[in-house]
């Protein structure tokens, strides 16, 4: 398949106004006769939402928890970024936009990123106004921190919960459409089949989680922001609900999946304490800005972090890269901790973790400062691990946090299917091979606020999509399908449990996709999600019933997704023959043991299409061109 | 630790409620509650039973999709923390916890432990905004607001709508959450504009949704797993009368003295 990205001819940073100009707009009075149906209400599909509901069109937006304000965005801490260089410091959309492609080594397409940096501006503009309560300096202006691998302070933040906050404004936003009666909000509820009619995305099947009734949505166009399928690891830093589901149908309805291989796991974590262990908890790497990173020198040190003295402490991010120190980004900080614990010098019961210790910023600033900057981290690390991290260093260590990878779009945020549009981390759009700290937000929101309301207009207007109501037999058979699928579910009554099959798909992910990968280790994960894939569907016990709440049941639908998307995602990383981002394939790296990209060959978004149950996917590829940022090693030594 | 867990278990709304008791052998004193629960959900789904559902999705206390009564206590009993955060070694060997979900009229029961939380949306959909549609906005630097406003803005707006505060009232009161929205909005130049009619439209709302009255008890804020201010209530009663004062037309549809009045059937 030709993948037209659709990117505007001229110069980079004309490129979306040029493109504003040549999309078409709906007349106003019409826009009231669109129905749009938006899938996610996090920051993506909150903003989506709320400014197409402002615009007059009519939206249905859908989520899965009991209210739009849940969603996983709520979760997010550290901030977001904006090129607003408020501090001076040498900040420009340039910087934003060149750091961003260099941070996602040279994987991702410059005009989105372009894009993307440009709009960073108006976004914290935009949730000031909504009365986003921002960090501010004494003298009343925005307070900026530096964050996760950037060397200027551009990262806005509303303490520890920034996500929270931007969240709220967006939902915030979404209920005054629903008051003004422009959205109709459909809370538990679960989309389980896209409607694809005449090659066009026409609707949704969605399942009522209370009733367990099954109804068909028809609309103009789809837009799905239902988020990452970082979960497909079990252990991540995602919330338990979050899933592929909603992407997974999609793809198997035509739409590319891109670049699946492309994980993010995240350097500072909660270190996994036992079998139990339902999620990780993620600490803020802001804390990397003033805690400092080490083992202990020697092997298999086992006194307590306050015997060991510095001169037997090995601060390696610091000693490996002079320039960046503890704010390397963070595929490299991962590496690098499972490395020294892979040497034997880890911290903690298991061996599995690194100290990040805080006392040299607590003598440097006071505690009293340090409180006030992550105090309430600090508290949950204490509530969780019944250690006080103002005395003792905190232990860390990296766990799956986010994906780069998602529906294949082009610079509409279309997918391959006509009518279908994705937004927020379920596409694969902007952070390449690895997202740098605090630029989830901003996806987020660029892609809700202030692209989708323009693109989506455009398509109406060019499509003219024809009247169409549910009784369409295409319509009416998705509908029997989502049915048949949840009855064959129930009716397996085997022996395991939905968590077992989950918990055992993620372990082999993890060991043999995860923090790094080689052929031998992804071919053997493929034959084990197989096998596991095949016995899910033989020996699931899912208790209950389908036509009442059932969680059990709920779980079992996005597990089968997660096992086969897990399969794609290892096929997608033995395909790619390169270390590049998150991907650090063990065969390709440099003699010092950093990654090794491979432009010559693999400088391409790696699309894939459906083809089928038994039958392997198929690869597509769009090329990478790089005109203004230009691929060197990222190096931050 | 060994621990019983006494939980409610309904099917539905309509279905009859009941304690059912179950006894766990191997709890490790470093999970959480809800992963307590899922140990004993697994036991029961091998065993073909039902599983206990209850809410949750962040188990970072930040989404406020978790929260039950603990014996009598919304989110146990450690301040400060939701029922995902709360770590069993807080516990004793041998003791006996009571689950519950929130009992409010105004949160109908779903399935177990989980309610139906609804009506706090229907709160803020009467105003609990900013409107200010996408777009035309000043520079975010443009307006200053200094540090202190910044910070009380940010308490207030730190509830998570978790609804332990109505499970905890007496009263049934959903004060403290409604007081949330309009002081962090309330405290805000942006907020200014609305601020009166929206004290009055969202404690309308409140009202309408059969929340009891608040008399300020306190239950809420001992409870408030993000220790949430009393000063917010003060602030809600204020703008509310402010507001109800100034705005003599249409939207005060459902005008009842904030402090001082109970539940309609007494
Ligand atoms: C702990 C943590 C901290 C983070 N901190 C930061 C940070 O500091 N800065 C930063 O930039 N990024 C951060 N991130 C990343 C960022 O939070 C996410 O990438 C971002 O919020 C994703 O937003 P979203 O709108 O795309 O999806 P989500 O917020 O995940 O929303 C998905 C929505 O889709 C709905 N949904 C999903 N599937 C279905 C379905 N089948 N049917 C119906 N509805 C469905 C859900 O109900 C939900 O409403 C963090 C992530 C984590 C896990
Ligand atoms: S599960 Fe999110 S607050 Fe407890």
């Amino acid at each position: 398949m030709r993948l037209d990205a659709k990117i505007p001819a001229g110069p980079i940073d004309q490129a979306w106004d040029t493109a504003r100009f040549e999309m078409k707009l709906v007349n106003p009075a019409n826009k009231r006769r669109h129905t749009l149906i938006v899938v996610g209400s996090g920051l993506a599909g909150a903003s989506a939402a709320a400014t197409l509901g402002e615009l007059g069109y009519n939206v249905f937006c859908f989520c899965f928890q009991d209210s739009p304000r849940r969603a996983h965005s709520i979760a997010a801490q550290g901030g977001i970024n904006a090129a607003k260089n408020y501090q001076n410091d040498g900040d420009s959309i340039y910087r934003l936009f060149y750091d961003t492609v260099k941070g996602g080594d040279f994987r991702s397409r410059e005009a989105n990123v372009y894009r993307l940096a440009q709009n960073s501006v108006r976004i914290i503009d935009q949730c000031v106004a909504q009365g986003v309560p921002f960090a501010r300096e004494y003298g009343g202006s925005l307070e900026n921190r530096s964050f996760g691998g950037a060397q200027v302070s551009r990262t806005f933040y509303a303490r520890g919960q920034t996500g929270q906050q931007l969240l709220l404004g967006a939902y915030q936003a979404l209920e005054r459409q629903v008051d003004a009666g422009q959205v109709k909000m459909f809370p538990r509820t679960e989309m389980l089949d896209l409607i694809v009619i005449d090659g066009r995305a026409r609707g949704i099947v969605a399942r009522n989680l209370v009733t367990g009734r099954l109804t068909i949505h028809i609309a103009d166009a789809v837009i799905l922001a239902s988020g990452g399928y970082g979960n497909v690891y079990y252990l991540s830093t995602n919330a338990k609900g979050s899933n592929a589901t909603a992407i997974w149908r999609a793809h198997k309805r035509g739409a590319l999946f891109a670049n699946p291989c492309f994980t993010q796991i995240h350097p500072t974590c909660i270190p996994v304490s036992g079998d139990y262990q339902s999620k990780l908890t993620l600490m803020s790497e802001s804390l990397r800005n003033d805690g400092r990173i080490w083992v202990p020198k020697r092997k298999g040190d086992g006194r307590s972090p306050d015997q060991i003295p510095e001169e037997e402490r090995d601060y390696y991010l610091e000693r490996r890269y002079p320039s960046f120190g503890n704010l390397v980004p963070r595929d490299v900080a991962s590496r690098n901790a499972k490395a020294v614990c892979d040497e034997g010098r880890g911290v903690g019961t298991t061996g599995l973790g690194v100290y990040l210790d805080l006392a040299e910023a607590i003598t440097r600033l006071g505690v009293g400062t340090i409180r006030e900057r992550y105090g309430n981290l600090l508290d949950m690390y204490q509530r969780i691990t019944d250690e006080d991290p103002y005395k003792v260093p905190m232990r860390i260590y990296p766990a799956i946090h986010y994906t780069m990878g998602g529906l294949w779009v082009d610079y509409h945020l279309q997918s391959t299917i006509p009518g279908l549009f994705v937004l927020g981390e379920a596409n694969f759009s902007d952070h390449g091979a690895n997202r740098l700290g605090a630029s989830a937000l901003m996806q987020g929101l660029s892609d809700g606020y202030f692209i989708i309301p323009y693109t989506v207009g455009n398509y109406l207007t060019t499509e003219k999509p024809m009247k169409l109501d549910e009784s369409h037999p295409e319509a009416q058979a998705a509908l029997k399908g989502a049915g048949q699928r949840l009855k064959r579910l129930l009716e397996i009554k085997g022996k395991r449990t939905v968590d077992s099959f989950h918990r055992e798909l993620g372990k082999i992910m993890w060991n043999d996709c995860g923090m790094s990968r080689n052929a031998t280790g992804l071919n053997n994960a493929i034959g084990q999600i197989c096998a596991l894939r095949e016995e899910f569907w033989q020996n699931v016990t899912i208790p209950g019933s389908g036509d009442d709440l059932n969680q059990s049941l709920e779980r079992a639908g996005r597990v089968a997704d997660f096992l086969e998307l897990g399969e794609l995602i290892c096929i997608d990383a033995l395909e790619r023959n390169e270390s590049c981002g998150g991907h650090f394939r063990e065969e390709y790296q440099t003699t010092d043991g950093e990654a090794q990209r491979n432009d010559e060959n693999y400088s391409y978004v790696a699309a894939w299409s459906y083809t089928g149950a038994d039958s392997r996917p198929e690869l597509n590829r769009e090329p990478l061109a790089f005109a203004y940022a230009h691929p060197s090693q990222r190096s931050y030594k | 630790m060994k621990l019983t867990l006494t939980i409610w278990r309904q099917r539905d709304r309509a279905a009859k409620g009941r304690f059912v008791s179950y006894r766990l052998d191997d709890v490790n004193p470093e999970m959480s509650m809800l992963e307590c629960l899922d140990v004993l959900n697994e036991n029961l789904s091998e065993r073909g039973e039902e599983p206990v559902a209850f809410e949750h999705d962040c188990r970072e206390g930040i989404c406020g999709s978790c929260g039950f009564m603990i014996s009598g206590i919304a989110h146990g009993p450690l301040p400060a923390t939701t029922v995902c955060q709360l770590t069993m070694r807080h516990f004793k060997d041998g003791d006996e916890l009571v689950l519950e979900p929130w009992r409010s009229k105004s949160f109908p029961l779903v399935k177990d432990l989980i309610v139906d939380r609804r009506s706090l949306d229907r709160i803020v959909q009467a105003g609990g905004y900013v409107s200010v549609s996408t777009g035309n906005t000043p520079d975010g630097n443009a307006l200053p607001i200094g540090k202190d406003i910044a910070d009380r803005a940010m308490d207030a707006a730190a509830c998570i709508g978790c609804g332990a505060c109505v499970a905890a009232c007496p009263n049934g009161s959903a004060a403290l959450f409604t007081g949330a929205k309009i002081a962090h909005l309330g405290l805000l130049p942006q907020g200014q504009p609305e601020r009166d009619e929206r004290a009055v439209r969202m404690v309308a709302q409140m009202n309408a949704e059969g929340f009891g009255g608040c008399t300020n008890i306190g239950e809420c804020v001992a409870v408030c797993p993000k220790q949430i201010s009393p000063e917010v209530l003060a602030r809600m009663n204020l703008d509310y009368l402010v507001g109800s004062w100034k705005h003599r037309h249409g939207t005060v549809t459902a005008i009842s003295p904030i402090i001082g009045w109970g539940p309609d059937e007494t």
